[in-house]
């Protein structure tokens, strides 16, 4: 199975030659992917070297001349040490760019703290003007980079991979789509979380809605599958920070007399834990054991 | 209509109300005239031209000579200098260029304006534009900022003919750049480097070339930097 950086590598390189205006810009990362797109359009595609900063002010000056730039490397060094040139020469500016990221929350999990970025989402999103992408499948990842790219008139759009993927690849959908109903919750699984979601509450009763968009948040749809119970229980899967989207959910929610919301995602504390993926999953309550105890144990209280 | 170099301290004293405008007041001034009067392709009727000269105010800083030097080309009316950095006015402490006709970066803090416009530089030969040039105006104190560094490293690497950088020196950067001066760090990484008196209008006309020079013939091959010494700050 293609992972998910090799599906955007290869989508990206076929937009560069479909739109005269696309453009990549990298810092090191993920060059070599992009080496036949790069001599076939020397001008559209640029390494700046190990400069996350002059890669994001790039993108926006590219932006400003009137191109489409995909700006790409891993996520601490796109989202968190490059934050004011996305801040500025993007969100300030009104420059839109499509930024791509790989290692997500602890892809990199021997790689240890440097490499793992589960604050990403949150931190973007104190920027206005930017759409959220968490594909789940690597068979997702075309879709929504042509979209992100499609609708940069409108803004920029932060697009995570992660090396964690859901069993199978499902259409995309703008807001939560239903995987399976249920009566005594509506567990939101947002991007890869989808497989362990779905294996932790296999037996139950609960409505099971995936994402891959979390920015702009679908309220609408969160409030249209709470209505059927008088105090909606529901509760947050997402693969970064824990609560990142807890305040749009509070927000879809606020006109209902009572609700009831549980925010599953990664911890606050540091680990110092190195080994792999499922690992660093396990320790923050991510795997499917993890996600059915934070469940059951919700649903008990009610 | 248009003002003259003259009328310029009047415009300024409109903004803050200072009558103490003589051109030293402002280390940018001169500059920014010889810039909009001689060099640049802009005009209030071209501004989304996409072949027109871009000019990146990078030191946002003390902005009220570049507002005056706007106005008196007619991109902003000389009403909007009234009230500078009021709660109605398009002009703030630093520009933003959602809210000003012809400003093409919003800036204030140090160290946006030369990276973004390495982007623009590349963006616009990519469009097969190479008549425009990009002009980012710097200070020396401003060259601090380690964003700079990664961009004149790459600039004179990749070699972009169509970027000039104007720094101008008024010595305030508490460090300094050493026995070299600024340009010396520029030099060795590529940069074609000169240094000129940033009072001098002939000079600085002289210095930052041809109109519509570009990436095509009579450019050089990489970028420029051009050091308008000024007044050391007191």
């Amino acid at each position: 199975m293609n992972d998910m950086r090799t599906a955007f590598a290869s989508v990206a390189s076929s937009l560069l030659d479909e739109d005269p205006l696309a453009a990549v810009v990298l810092a090191e990362i993920s060059a070599d992917l992009f080496a036949k797109a790069a001599a076939r359009h020397p001008d559209r595609v640029l390494n700046v070297g190990i400069r996350e900063q002059l890669m994001v002010s790039v993108g926006g000056g590219l932006a400003l001349a009137g191109l489409r730039p995909i700006v790409h490397t891993y996520a601490p060094f796109l989202v968190e040490r490059a934050f004011e040139q996305v801040k500025l020469d993007l969100g300030h500016q009104e420059a839109r760019a499509v930024l791509v990221s790989v290692g997500a929350s602890y892809d990199a999990a021997r790689g240890g703290r440097t490499h793992q970025a589960p604050e990403d989402v949150a931190l973007l999103d104190t920027v206005p003007g930017f759409a959220v992408q968490v594909p789940g499948h690597p068979d997702e990842v075309p879709g929504l980079l042509r979209g992100a790219v499609g609708v940069l008139s409108s803004g920029s759009t932060y697009l995570r991979l992660s090396t964690e993927s859901n069993r199978s690849a499902l259409p995309l959908w703008p807001g939560l789509q239903v995987v399976r109903p249920g009566r005594q919750a509506v567990v939101v699984a947002v991007g890869p979380m989808l497989s362990p979601v779905l294996d932790a509450v296999g037996d139950l009763d609960v409505t099971v809605a995936y994402t891959t968009t979390v920015r702009p948040f679908d309220g609408e749809g969160l409030r249209a599958l709470a209505s059927a119970r008088s105090e909606p229980a529901v509760v947050l899967v997402e693969p970064y920070l824990a609560g990142t989207s807890a305040y749009a959910a509070s927000a879809a929610l606020a006109g209902r007399s009572a609700f009831r919301l549980l925010s599953l995602g990664v911890g606050r504390t540091e680990l110092r834990r190195y080994g792999t993926p499922d690992y660093h999953a396990a320790l923050h309550g991510l795997d499917a054991t993890g996600i059915r105890r934070s469940v059951t144990d919700f649903l008990d209280l009610a | 209509m248009s003002r003259t170099y003259a009328e310029l301290p009047g415009l300024m004293t409109t903004m803050t109300g200072d009558e103490k405008h003589g051109p030293s007041a402002t280390s940018t001034l001169d500059v920014l005239w010889v810039l909009y009067d001689q060099v640049l392709r802009v005009s209030p009727d071209r501004l989304d031209d996409p072949a027109r000269d871009r000019f990146l105010l990078s030191k946002g800083h003390g902005p009220a000579a570049y507002y005056a030097v706007l106005a008196a080309k007619g991109f902003i009316p000389e009403s909007w200098l009234t009230g500078f950095g009021s709660a109605g006015s398009r002009l703030g402490y630093h520009p933003d260029r959602n809210l000003i006709p012809g400003v093409e970066i919003g800036s204030g803090s140090l160290g946006h304006g030369l990276p973004i416009g390495v982007g623009l530089a590349h963006g616009l030969l990519a469009r097969g534009l190479v008549e425009p040039r990009v002009f980012v105006l710097v200070g020396d104190a401003e060259l601090d900022e380690g964003s700079n560094n990664e961009a004149i490293v790459y600039a004179g690497a990749v070699g972009l003919p169509n970027l000039v950088v104007v720094a101008v020196d008024n010595r305030s950067s508490s460090y300094g750049w050493g026995p070299g001066g600024i340009e010396a760090h520029f030099a060795v990484s590529g940069w074609s480097v000169t240094r000129v008196s940033g009072r001098d209008h002939a000079s600085l006309a002289a210095a930052f070339g041809s109109p519509g020079a570009g990436a095509g013939a009579g450019s050089g091959s990489g970028p420029r930097l051009v050091v308008a010494e000024v007044e050391v700050k007191s």
